[in-house]
């Protein structure tokens, strides 16, 4: 039987995931992720046509609140935990090419 | 005498520091006497607060004398699992891409443990992110359970039932997404509680399966289960999802505890249950006869759509973690690659050496199933399907009070036995997952040992927001057993 993944695809979901694998992980992750694959299309057994998708199961939405200001955490506890900082702001490496 | 003392239970230990009978101080000093004899074997903690903790329950004390109320929870050393922010401490969800994360608040449970004057020993292990069933795949240490070090606690809150079990605090709080409390508990013998879905305030507990996630109490006895859910029950507003009161209220869980349900009705799913082991599935059954003999009626019935909660919760429960653990990108807050030469780079890099193989496991498959193309074959049938199993429980909820099954297949098993299979290790969830997809309470509560004097814990699953009589059918149980009592050898 064919697998359900292959790695080519794997290595398209890593990309997707903002992951870099090794070598090793693609053909490992390959191997689990199909057999994982295969063991959950077991739901194909069960008709669900006319059965509702139900991704919460409480009956509540739309909860709001009063739109009124309220204290902040602040720019030093906000970062507090970067990895990086300057002043008052995250840094990170060059975003655009310089022309 | 130190011994009588770490074996009282929560109730107890607090009337008993309430009215000035025993020292807080005593108690703090004698849990931090036994985690520096017993933690070196059992590795339960991530970080303890000794010194916070003492100067704490100084003050339990100090108000005492003075002759203040103290909260329900004065002088009770108590542990929570790391998943749960906290001001004081790391808050790592045991992995490295978090080691040195220092939340910049408190979660709504963490606040209420401290205005009951609990005192906070320290942040428990567990699996990373609370992904796994083990324990084992914690990125910063391992855990045993204490019944026997060669095997593993359950997971994915074992750093809080071997602390429990242990007698390294008195209680404890772990999160549940598809056992992670329950599991642990029944393999530590201990009591595990998770919650209905919105019962208690998720603000502050790392998000893993978000529709999944529920906070819930680690206790040696039910009373205490019932004290704990008194302390973090209820709305909170910074949680949407905290199930507003006026719709579902809570109520003193302790109030009536000792009350037997009168015509008690426990459904058992026979045909589901055979997959257990066979020590399992008799300690099971004794444990119903224990019930009939109550007078409880014993019916069995079907609930057809068990059989896939496994498959429908894999993918539910990777999807939403996908999507929650995008938020680690090396840039607010946790590890950054020293190796990144681009901006791609600072998340891809970062995310591959902050992570763990089960975590980036979870994440994939997660990705895969929301993909374009893959989204309706796997992400919309796993809901459908989730559908299906509410649907069973509504159903067996019309007519009878409660469900009771295992907990696990098996008792703990051996360090190092299923973590090259992850398939094999996600089949173990088998009788804890259905509780989550469909929202319902559902406690472990201990029911016997196996030949190997391991624990097996009997599961009770109620109605939504059924939890006082819920802790009312397991006290029933209880309190006509000794199985809660028994202590592993090297307490």
């Amino acid at each position: 039987m064919a697998k359900k993944i292959d790695q080519t695809q794997v290595r398209k979901v890593a990309l997707l995931s903002r992951l870099e694998l090794t070598e090793a992980e693609v053909a490992e992750f390959t191997g689990q992720l199909s057999a994982i694959l295969e063991y959950v299309e077991k739901m194909n057994e069960l008709d669900t046509d006319d059965v509702q998708p139900l991704a919460h199961c409480l009956p509540i939405s739309n909860c709001f609140r009063a739109d009124c200001v309220k204290e902040s955490l602040g720019t030093e506890k906000t970062l507090g935990n970067a990895p990086q900082r300057d002043g008052e702001f995250f840094k990170v490496p060059k975003i655009i090419d310089s022309v | 005498m130190q011994d009588d003392l770490l074996n009282m239970d929560c109730r107890e230990l607090r009337d008993g520091i309430a009215a000035g009978r025993i020292k807080s101080i005593t108690v703090a000093e004698a849990v931090f006497e036994r985690i520096e004899q017993y933690e070196p074997i059992v590795g339960a903690y991530i970080t303890t607060f000794k010194e916070h903790a003492l100067a704490k329950a100084e003050e339990i004390d100090a108000q005492i004398t003075a002759g203040k109320q103290v909260g329900q929870l004065a002088g009770v050393p108590i542990a929570v699992k790391d998943v749960l922010c906290t001001t004081f401490g790391a808050t790592t969800c045991a992995s490295k891409i978090l080691e040195n994360f220092h939340a910049p608040y408190n979660a709504t449970v963490i606040e209420k443990l401290l205005s009951a004057d609990a005192v906070i020993v320290g942040k428990t292990n567990m699996d990373e992110f609370a992904m796994g069933s083990s324990t084992e795949n914690s990125g910063l240490k391992q855990t045993v359970n204490p019944w026997d070090t060669s095997r593993v606690p359950g997971g994915s809150s074992g750093g809080s039932t071997a602390a429990v079990a242990g007698r390294l605090c008195f209680a404890a709080l772990g999160s549940d997404t598809g056992g992670s409390i329950r599991q642990p508990a029944s393999f530590c013998g201990v009591v595990g509680l998770k919650p209905t879905y919105g019962r208690v305030s998720r603000f502050g507990l790392v998000a893993y399966g978000s529709s999944l996630d529920q906070i819930g109490p680690i206790t040696r006895t039910v009373a205490d289960s019932a004290l704990m859910m008194n302390v973090i029950a209820g709305h909170d507003p910074a949680d949407s999802t905290s199930v507003d009161e006026k719709q579902a209220p809570v109520c003193d869980y302790l109030e009536k505890l000792d009350e037997p349900v009168k015509q008690l009705k426990i459904a058992v799913v026979p045909q589901f249950n055979a997959g257990a082991e066979s020590q399992v599935q008799t300690a099971i059954a004794d444990a119903i006869d224990v019930y009939k003999n109550l007078g409880a009626e014993i019916i069995e019935i079907e609930m057809p759509h068990l059989d896939y909660a496994i498959a429908a919760y894999y993918i539910v429960a990777t999807a939403e973690a996908s999507s929650n653990l995008a938020r680690y990108d090396g840039v607010h807050y946790g590890h950054r690659s020293e190796n990144a030469e681009d901006y791609i780079e600072v998340y891809s890099k970062s995310r591959a050496e902050g992570f763990g193989k089960e975590v980036k496991r979870r994440i994939m498959l997660g990705t895969y199933a929301l993909s374009s193309g893959y989204y309706d074959a796997y992400y919309l049938k796993a809901l459908k399907v989730r559908s299906l199993i509410r649907s069973d429980f509504t159903k067996a909820f019309e007519n009878c009070d409660c469900i009771m099954m295992p907990v696990s297949p098996t008792t703990a098993f051996k360090i190092g036995e299923k973590t090259d299979d992850p398939l094999k290790m996600y089949l173990s969830d088998v009788y804890t997952i259905a509780a989550n997809l469909a929202g319902v309470p559902a406690v472990s509560i201990p029911c016997g040992f196996d030949e190997n004097n391991l624990p097996i814990g009997l599961q009770i699953l109620a109605p939504a927001f059924g939890e006082d009589r819920l802790l009312r059918i397991a006290r029933m149980y209880e309190a006509r057993t000794d199985w809660h009592k028994k202590k592993p050898a090297i307490v």
